[in-house]
């Protein structure tokens, strides 16, 4: 790869690449993000290599293997560009049928998306209806790259955002266009990059400044940063240099965590291409920025994504965080200031340089300009990576976009962000999906996690479940965030097993109230909205706990039994399910399970075909 | 100098003085249990919360680590902080019951019960000993280790230290053993703890005149229910 040494070469590089490709030749393109191979899509790439080799289709069809682009239920698919046809859940026997369809133009209409109730086939992935509703500025770019080749990005009109601000623009200018975009820290916060931005580069320059990207994504359940870090490392590196230029920082950080080995081998590769390109490194492409990123990755503590403990973290210190004031922005990593924002946040970067600050702010709602990437998962027909314009309706992403639930079960609550996050109920769904409007519902935007539950799932459960995760990951240094957590799972756990006290909703509420208040990070600070929001909306499911010992969702295994009723038709299978031999009758009559041996496994719920076994 | 509002009253301090440092200069009482002069501030015991800032931001921060601000409005005992301090201190007598510090500290502030299950632990990770180790001691010896609730405080990997000097340092500063180094001095000591770690008070029905200078006693209290 030859070095750049001036705007002018890597203008000429970006028209060669351009006029070297053919627009017309289709290109297969398969996404192998870590969702997509671990469904199948490495062998699909096998396959349509091979295909393309024996038949000697190389100048009629083109692979390009990519990340994630959000439709994950429907993995491994593949995406016929540049016509837009997709194919999901591709079988490995239908791949080399694809490749050659794909080489003739023709479409295979039997393998096409089919909608479950009208059966009608759907050719264009734009027009089904899960890719339809969404505005996906930053995810689309996911299918045109392949996050390996820094050409391709290059091709696609990539790392011109950041010739624009070289060529035209001062620091200055650019600090004002994020601001004027009124981009919001992607991380849970919402805090103004632009704001953040003006704060660094008003901190005295001549020693080091550093910009952190933080990827340190530990929500279970949420993978949007994982994602793009995947299917476009180039983006998110073009906005911090970006960053860079606006700021004067002379270091950046990748703060990963060690989980996502995809997305480092993917950030290695990208950033010694950067380097190599002359995009890193000193004095960029001849105009005397110099900036340099570094790769750190993480242990795998939650906590570490909270910027102060990041910092410590980065130093090679204990992930745990301190006061602020100082901020990151005045003495961050090694002393030096700092400025740490989300992958999400500076893969937005090059966007709001590109179509300019007042087209950005356009999407949106005033005061929350942009999209925001959700991860959507639990009881939903589409999982998956949705990307929406702030200020939809939770009722849109979930009836529109998610398809409604993936049972016969009504969706009874959507968690958002994380173990930070709270639930909300079924009946607030037309609440608009901002910062603002969702921290008012007792919930946080977070980093995007959206969690759906349906009938089946016990909200006392959901906060059992969170707060465990939160006891296990909380640091440990405020007392009141790590004894309280565990005290928080300990009546929890006591609830769920019917051990549970009519005082104990009071106690609860009064301790998640003074662990909020008294925390010194994030993480303890929101720690209880899981206790704090299912108390505030499903008070009603703890009572019916605690006073009538009974799990409406019939969840938490202490409080309810299984019986067979009257629609048995005596088929005998859920009796050799069974794996204690709880269940006896004879063919065609009326099975009996004994409660005694019962361990409330669900064996039998999954077996039955004819609904026959009450869970109560 | 910075000027600041305590209590509605104005101070002025040198920059880099803590809210704690400053309201005990106008001596407004902050109960501490991880804090001691000659260490660095950690806020770890949460003990010293106090509310800055007016509505609708009005927050706890601890004031031993909270730099002191410019025009800052500072409450060292409003509603919101009292209740704070009263269920962190159940939850400390809850884990860590036989520390006669948290003990007066409790009978300070009124504890009159002890609402969660009652466990026996020493350590409440305040850290003091981890930064007498380090920072007067110049030893580093030992430190924290793991996160959540398996955190904890010990050498590295779990070996004898061949740094430890065995000074007794970290001993001597510890809240919650206390008792275990009055050994030597067993008239100053109040019920023998040290001998078997259990906390006698609890089971008072063993020991009937029992010496003990709580007035009232959580521990009987607690008992009583």
């Amino acid at each position: 790869m030859q070095k750049l040494s001036s705007i002018y070469e890597f203008n000429a590089l970006q028209q060669r690449l351009v006029a070297d490709k053919d627009p017309n030749v289709p290109t297969i393109v398969i996404p192998a993000g870590t969702c997509g191979q671990a469904s199948g899509a490495n062998d699909l790439i096998r396959i349509t290599k091979r295909e393309i080799l024996d038949k000697g289709l190389t100048d009629r069809v083109r692979l390009r293997v990519t990340g994630c682009h959000g439709f994950c239920e429907m993995e491994p698919s593949v995406l016929i560009k540049p016509d837009g046809i997709f194919y999901p859940n591709v079988n490995m026997d239908d791949m080399a049928r694809i490749v050659n369809a794909t080489a003739e133009r023709r479409v295979l209409e039997d393998l096409l998306f089919e909608i479950p109730e009208s059966k009608k086939r759907i050719e264009k992935q734009s027009d089904i209806p899960f890719y339809k509703s969404q505005n996906r500025s930053i995810l689309s770019r996911n299918e045109r790259v392949d996050p390996i080749r820094v050409f391709n990005y290059i091709e696609s009109g990539g790392y011109s955002a950041l010739i624009k601000v070289l060529f035209e623009g001062k620091p200055e200018w650019v600090v004002d266009e994020v601001k004027k975009s009124g981009l919001r820290g992607r991380g849970g916060a919402g805090f103004p990059t632009g704001l953040k931005w003006e704060f660094l580069a008003g901190q005295p320059n001549g020693n080091k400044k550093y910009l952190v990207c933080n990827a340190d994504e530990g929500d279970p359940g949420a993978y949007m940063d994982r994602s793009v870090l995947e299917g476009n490392p180039h983006s998110i590196i073009e906005g911090m240099i970006i960053g860079a230029y606006a700021t004067g920082a002379t270091d950046g950080i990748f703060y990963v965590r060690n989980e996502y080995p995809l997305a480092i081998k993917h950030l290695i590769i990208a950033l010694r291409q950067a380097s190599d390109l002359g995009l890193l490194g000193d004095n960029i492409l001849g105009t005397g920025l110099s900036f340099n990123i570094a790769l750190v990755r993480g242990a795998g503590a939650f906590v570490c994504g909270e910027e102060t403990a990041l910092m410590r973290s980065i130093e090679g210190k204990m992930g745990e965080p301190r006061q602020r004031p100082p901020y990151p922005v005045q003495k961050g990593v090694n002393g030096m200031p700092t400025a740490i924002n989300n992958v999400e946040t500076w893969a937005n970067v090059p966007l709001i340089i590109s179509s300019g600050a007042e087209e950005y702010a356009r999407i949106g709602t005033d005061g929350n300009s942009g999209t925001k990437i959700f991860s959507l998962v639990g009881k939903i027909r589409n999982t998956g990576l949705v990307e929406i314009p702030m200020g939809i309706t939770i009722r849109e992403i979930i009836e529109d976009i998610g398809g409604g639930p993936s049972d016969k079960k009504a969706v009874k609550a959507v968690q958002t962000g994380g173990p930070s996050g709270g639930c909300i109920p079924a009946s607030m769904f037309d609440l608009t999906i901002d910062y603002d409007s969702l921290a008012k519902a007792g919930s946080i935007m977070g980093s995007g996690g959206m969690i759906v539950m349906d009938e089946g799932t016990c909200m006392v459960d959901v906060a059992k479940y969170f707060t465990a995760f939160l006891k296990d990951e909380s640091c440990g240094k405020c007392f009141t965030c790590r004894k309280g957590t565990q005290r928080m799972h300990e009546i929890l756990v006591d609830i769920c097993d019917g051990k549970g006290k009519t005082s104990d909703i009071d106690l609860l509420e009064e301790l998640a109230l003074v662990v909020k208040d008294t925390t010194m990070c994030g993480l303890g600070q929101t720690a209880s909205n899981p206790v704090l929001s299912t108390l505030r909306y499903f008070r009603d499911e703890y009572i019916e706990h605690i006073e009538n010992l009974r799990c409406p969702a019939g969840v938490c295994k202490e409080l309810i039994t299984y019986s067979i009723n009257e629609d048995c038709t005596g088929c005998l299978a859920c009796l050799s399910m069974c794996p204690e031999k709880a269940i006896t009758g004879e063919k065609k009559e009326l099975h009996v399970i004994d409660a005694e041996k019962c361990i409330r496994c669900g064996a039998c719920v999954s077996v039955c075909k004819y609904d026959a076994v009450d869970v109560r | 100098m910075i000027t600041l509002n305590i209590n509605g009253l104005d101070v002025s301090v040198e920059k880099g003085t803590t809210l704690l440092e400053a309201s005990r200069f106008l001596g407004f009482p902050i109960p501490t249990l991880c804090r001691m002069e000659g260490l660095s501030p950690y806020g770890a015991c949460r003990l010293c919360v106090v509310e800055i800032g007016e509505e609708p931001r009005k927050k706890l921060v601890s004031s031993c680590t909270y730099p002191a601000d410019e025009g800052l409005k500072v409450r060292t005992a409003s509603e919101r902080i009292l209740r704070a301090r009263r269920v962190v201190l159940e939850l400390l007598l809850a884990s860590c019951p036989q520390s006669k510090v948290i003990q007066d500290l409790a009978s300070a502030h009124q504890i009159r019960q002890q609402r969660f299950k009652q466990e026996h632990e020493d350590c409440i990770l305040c850290g003091l000993c981890v930064r007498m180790c380090e920072e007067q001691m110049m030893a580093k010896a030992i430190g924290f280790q793991g996160r959540g609730e398996k955190r904890a405080i010990g050498t590295p990997f779990d070996i004898k230290s061949e740094v430890c000097r065995q000074c007794g340092g970290c001993i001597y500063v510890c809240p919650a053993c206390q008792l275990r180094c009055t050994y030597t001095q067993p008239e100053k000591a109040i019920c023998g703890g040290c001998a078997n770690l259990t906390p006698p008070c609890i089971e008072k029905d063993r020991f009937h005149d029992m010496m003990c200078y709580m007035d009232p006693c959580v521990a009987c209290e607690i008992k009583k229910d």
